[in-house]
C-alpha cells in the first residue's frame, strides 16, 4: 500500500524509459546503436568468473555474519554486473570513490576480500591504501562521496590529466553511490560543480528500487538518469544486470570524461535481492513476487546460458570456476578469523599527522591506566 | 607600558616599521603560498573576481589565474566536499567560508569527512586542507553574519583550530596552516579586518599551536581570541589606571589548546577570567575553566570566570552593544575575580 501524498500527484505519462541492454536476461546477445562491444571468449569467460567470484565473497561475508564474526554485512547480491562490468571499464589510473557495497569494484581494483572485512569486523576503519589500489575508502553517508569525487576530477583537470589523447595519461574520476542518494544535497551539488567545471567525472548511480525501506518513488518522479539533462550532462540508463550492457556504457562515459567532454550519468537499473544490510528485515516492507520477478533478470544466469549456449564454455568450466569460488571463500573465512583484535593504544594513532597535545595526552594517561592494572595482577592486561 | 610580543599592536601605540591590516595580511600570506608551493588553491564564493567580500583574496586570481583561485558554485557542502576530492589529487585548498553563519551547509563535510578521513584511512591519505572563517560580530550586519561557531569544530577530533588577533598573526598563522598536512581552521576576527597594526615579517613566529602572553600583568589573566584580544587589552589598559595588573593571553589555538601556557600564568596570578563572544554555555571557556581547575586547584584564590556571549541565538544588531562582552564586561568579571 502506497501512502498517499497530500494533495495528490497529478499523473505523470508512463513512458517506459528507453534502457540499454546487450545480453538479455534469456541470456539472448543484442545490438545497440550506441553502444556496441567487442567481446571475446576469454572477456566473456572473464566477466563470468568475477561474477561468480564476488557472489561467493558476499555469501561468505554473509554467512560470517551471521555466525557472529561480523558486526554487519552490506550485501551486494543482484549487483554483480553493475560492479563487475563498470569496475572492469576502468584503467588503472582512473580514481574510484565507492559506498559501502562495492565490494565487487574493489575485486577489479585488486583490494583483498579479507581487507574489505575489515570495518565490517569492527577492526579498523578502512583497511585498505587508497592510493595502492585507486579504490577510496568505503563511504559509509549517503553520498559524501560525488563530491570526493568531483574535487578529485577537478584535480585530474589541474594537472593536465584529460584530453591529451595519451591513454596511460588521461584519466577519469567515478563515483559510486545508490539510488537513495540522489536525493541528497552533496549529490545535487556534485552535478553542479562537475557540471560547471566540466570535471571529467563518470556518476555510477547503481539503482537496486529500495533505500533500505524507501522506494523509488519516494525519491523521484522521474526516471533518475534523466535528471542529468537538467544539470548539462549526458544521462543514460543501462540494465544493470547486463554485465556487457554496464560494461560499454561505462566505457564510452569514462572516454567522455578522459577526452575533457565532462561528466556522464549512468544509471544501473538493477535489484537488490537481499536486505539492505544483515541489520534489515525486507520482508516487512516489500512482497516477494518481487523479488521473484527479478530472479528471473539474474546477471550471473544469463551469461551462463549465453556462454552454454554458444559453446564459449562448458561444465567443465563451470566446474572450475566453482572450484576457485570454493577456494576463495575458504581463504575470505580463514583470514577474517584469523584477524587479530587491534591493540588498545592503537586507537589513538592517526588522528593527526603532525600531532596534538590532547591526543597525545589521552594516550599516555590511557597506557598509565593499563599499566596500573598490570601491577595489581602480574602483568596481564 | 611596553608591549612584550610584536604580535598584537597595542592601541594608541606609535607606529614602529610597516602597518597594515589583518584583511592584508592574510591576503600577502595567502600570495606567499601560492608563490611557494604551485599545489596551494584558494575557493570559495567570491574569491576570484571580487576578491571576497571582505577583499581578503582581492587581486589573487589575477596574479595566479582562474584554475588556482576558484570561485565556486554557490554551496558550501560543495566547497569542502570538493576540496577533500582535490587533497586527494595532491592539492592544498585554502577554502574561505563567507561568513561564520554560513558553515552549517558544509557541516558535515567538515566533521564527518574532513576530520575524519585520515583516521579512518590509518594516515594513508592526508588532507591539507585550510578553512578560514571570517566569525564573530560587531558589524551590524544582518542574522547569520555574526556569530562564533569555533566550540562545534574544536569539539571534533581530527580538525586544528586557530583564531588569529594581529596583522602579524594572521600572516604567520596562514602560512602554518596552510603547510600543515593536518585541516587546520583558521578563524579570522571580522570586525578587525581593517584595523591598523603592526607587521612584522622578519620576527620568528610562534608555533601555530602556541598560545602567547601579550600583556604581562600580576593581579589576574585574562584569557581571549581572536577579536576579544583587543578588548582584553583594553581593559588591561584602563584597569592599570586603577592599579590592577591584568595579565592578557591570546590563547590563539583552540585545538589543540596551549593549556601550558594558560597554566603558568594562572600560577602566577591566581585569577583567570577568560573571555570569547561565543555563548559561554559550552563554549571554549568552559573547556578552559575545568582544564585549569584541574590544573591549578591549589593555586586558584577564586573560580575561573567566563565573559562571553548569553545563550540566545545572536540577536539583532541593534542589540549587539549589549549582547557583545566589551571592556566594561570584562573589567566587571576581573572585579569579580578580584573580590574573592
Amino acid at each position: 500500500m502506497t501512502v498517499p501524498v497530500v494533495g495528490g500527484h497529478p499523473a505523470l505519462p508512463r513512458v517506459e524509459p528507453p534502457i540499454v541492454q546487450l545480453l538479455t536476461p534469456e541470456g539472448e546477445r543484442v545490438e545497440h546503436p550506441d553502444y556496441s562491444i567487442d567481446v571475446g571468449t576469454d572477456e566473456l569467460r572473464a566477466f563470468y568468473r568475477d561474477l561468480v567470484l564476488v557472489r561467493r565473497i558476499d555469501a561468505e561475508a554473509t554467512a560470517l555474519q551471521r555466525q557472529g564474526e561480523l558486526g554487519l554485512w552490506a550485501s551486494l547480491l543482484g549487483q554483480e554486473a553493475a560492479q563487475i562490468g563498470s569496475g572492469r571499464a576502468l584503467s588503472p589510473q582512473d580514481y574510484v570513490f565507492p559506498t559501502y557495497r562495492e565490494h565487487g569494484v574493489a575485486w577489479c581494483r585488486d583490494v583483498d576480500p579479507v581487507t574489505l572485512l575489515g570495518l565490517y569486523r569492527g577492526v579498523n576503519l578502512g583497511g585498505w591504501d587508497p592510493t595502492e589500489h585507486n579504490f577510496h575508502l568505503y563511504t559509509i553517508v549517503i553520498g559524501s562521496q560525488t563530491l570526493h569525487a568531483t574535487g578529485y576530477a577537478m584535480g585530474i583537470q589541474r594537472d593536465g590529466a584529460v584530453g591529451t589523447g595519451d591513454p596511460t595519461r588521461d584519466t577519469a574520476a567515478i563515483a559510486y553511490f545508490g539510488d537513495g542518494a540522489t536525493a541528497q544535497g552533496d549529490v545535487n551539488e556534485a552535478f553542479v560543480f562537475a557540471s560547471v567545471f566540466n570535471a571529467p567525472v563518470v556518476f555510477f548511480c547503481q539503482n537496486n528500487q529500495w533505500a533500505i525501506s524507501v522506494p523509488n518513488e519516494r525519491q523521484t518522479r522521474i526516471p533518475l538518469y534523466q535528471r542529468a539533462a537538467g544539470f548539462g550532462f549526458p544521462g543514460v540508463r543501462v540494465d544493470g544486470n547486463d554485465v556487457l550492457a554496464v560494461n560499454a556504457v561505462t566505457r564510452a562515459a569514462l572516454d567522455r570524461a578522459r577526452g575533457g567532454e565532462g561528466p556522464t550519468f549512468i544509471e544501473a537499473y538493477t535489484y537488490r535481492m537481499g536486505a539492505h544490510t544483515t541489520s534489515d528485515d525486507p520482508t516487512r516492507y516489500r512482497i516477494a513476487a518481487e523479488v521473484e520477478e527479478w530472479k528471473l533478470k539474474d546477471p550471473i544466469a544469463r551469461l551462463k546460458v549465453h556462454l552454454a549456449r554458444t559453446g564459449q564454455a562448458d561444465d567443465t568450466y563451470f566446474g572450475e570456476v566453482e572450484s576457485q569460488a570454493d577456494r576463495l571463500a575458504e581463504h575470505v573465512r580463514t583470514a577474517c578469523l584469523a584477524m587479530p583484535d587491534p591493540d588498545p593504544v592503537t586507537m589513538f594513532d592517526h588522528v593527526y599527522r603532525d600531532g596534538h597535545a590532547l591526543v597525545d595526552e589521552e594516550r599516555a594517561w590511557f597506557e598509565a591506566y593499563h599499566a596500573g592494572f598490570s601491577d595489581a595482577d602480574g602483568g596481564a592486561r | 607600558m611596553t608591549a612584550p610580543s610584536p604580535t598584537v599592536p597595542e592601541p594608541g601605540e606609535r607606529p614602529r616599521g610597516r602597518r597594515t591590516t589583518i584583511a592584508k595580511a592574510v591576503n600577502e600570506a595567502l600570495r606567499a603560498a601560492m608563490e611557494e608551493d604551485p599545489k596551494v588553491l584558494v575557493m570559495g564564493e567570491d574569491v576570484g573576481k571580487l576578491g571576497g567580500v571582505f577583499r581578503v583574496t582581492d587581486g589573487l586570481q589575477k596574479d595566479f589565474g582562474e584554475d588556482r583561485v576558484i570561485d565556486t558554485p554557490l554551496a558550501e557542502s560543495g566547497i569542502i566536499g570538493t576540496a577533500i576530492g582535490l587533497a586527494l589529487r595532491g592539492y592544498r585548498p585554502v577554502c574561505e567560508i563567507q561568513f561564520d553563519g554560513f558553515i552549517y551547509p558544509a557541516y558535515d563535510q567538515i566533521v564527518t569527512q574532513l576530520a575524519k578521513m585520515g583516521y579512518r584511512s590509518s594516515g594513508t591519505v592526508k588532507l591539507p586542507i585550510v578553512v578560514r572563517v571570517p566569525f564573530g560580530g560587531g558589524i551590524g550586519a544582518v542574522e547569520h553574519h555574526s556569530e562564533s561557531p569555533e566550540a562545534y569544530f574544536a569539539h571534533t577530533a581530527g580538525l586544528k583550530v586557530v583564531a588569529c588577533s594581529s596583522p602579524t598573526d594572521a600572516y604567520f598563522m596562514t602560512r602554518q596552516a596552510i603547510r600543515s598536512d593536518d585541516p587546520v581552521m583558521v578563524f579570522e576576527p571580522k570586525r578587525r579586518y581593517w584595523e591598523k597594526g603592526e607587521i612584522d615579517l622578519d620576527a620568528t613566529p610562534l608555533p601555530l599551536h602556541a598560545a602567547s602572553v601579550v600583556r604581562p600583568g600580576t593581579d589576574v589573566t585574562v584569557a581571549a581570541y581572536g577579536p576579544m584580544v583587543r578588548t582584553a587589552l583594553e581593559a588591561a589598559t584602563a584597569a592599570e589606571a586603577e592599579g590592577r595588573s591584568i595579565e592578557v593571553v591570546d590563547l590563539r589555538t583552540l585545538s589543540p589548546l596551549d593549556a601550558d601556557t594558560l597554566v603558568a600564568s594562572v600560577e602566577r596570578t591566581r585569577r583567570l577570567v577568560v573571555v570569547h563572544e561565543a555563548p559561554t554555555f559550552l563554549g571554549l571557556g568552559a573547556e578552559i575553566a575545568a582544564r585549569v581547575g584541574e590544573r591549578c586547584f591549589y593555586h586558584l584564590e577564586a573560580p575561573v570566570l567566563r565573559v562571553g556571549g548569553f545563550f540566545l541565538p545572536y540577536p539583532a544588531s541593534r542589540h549587539e552593544d549589549d549582547y557583545l562582552p566589551d571592556l566594561d564586561r570584562v573589567l566587571d568579571a576581573v572585579d569579580r575575580a578580584l573580590a574573592y
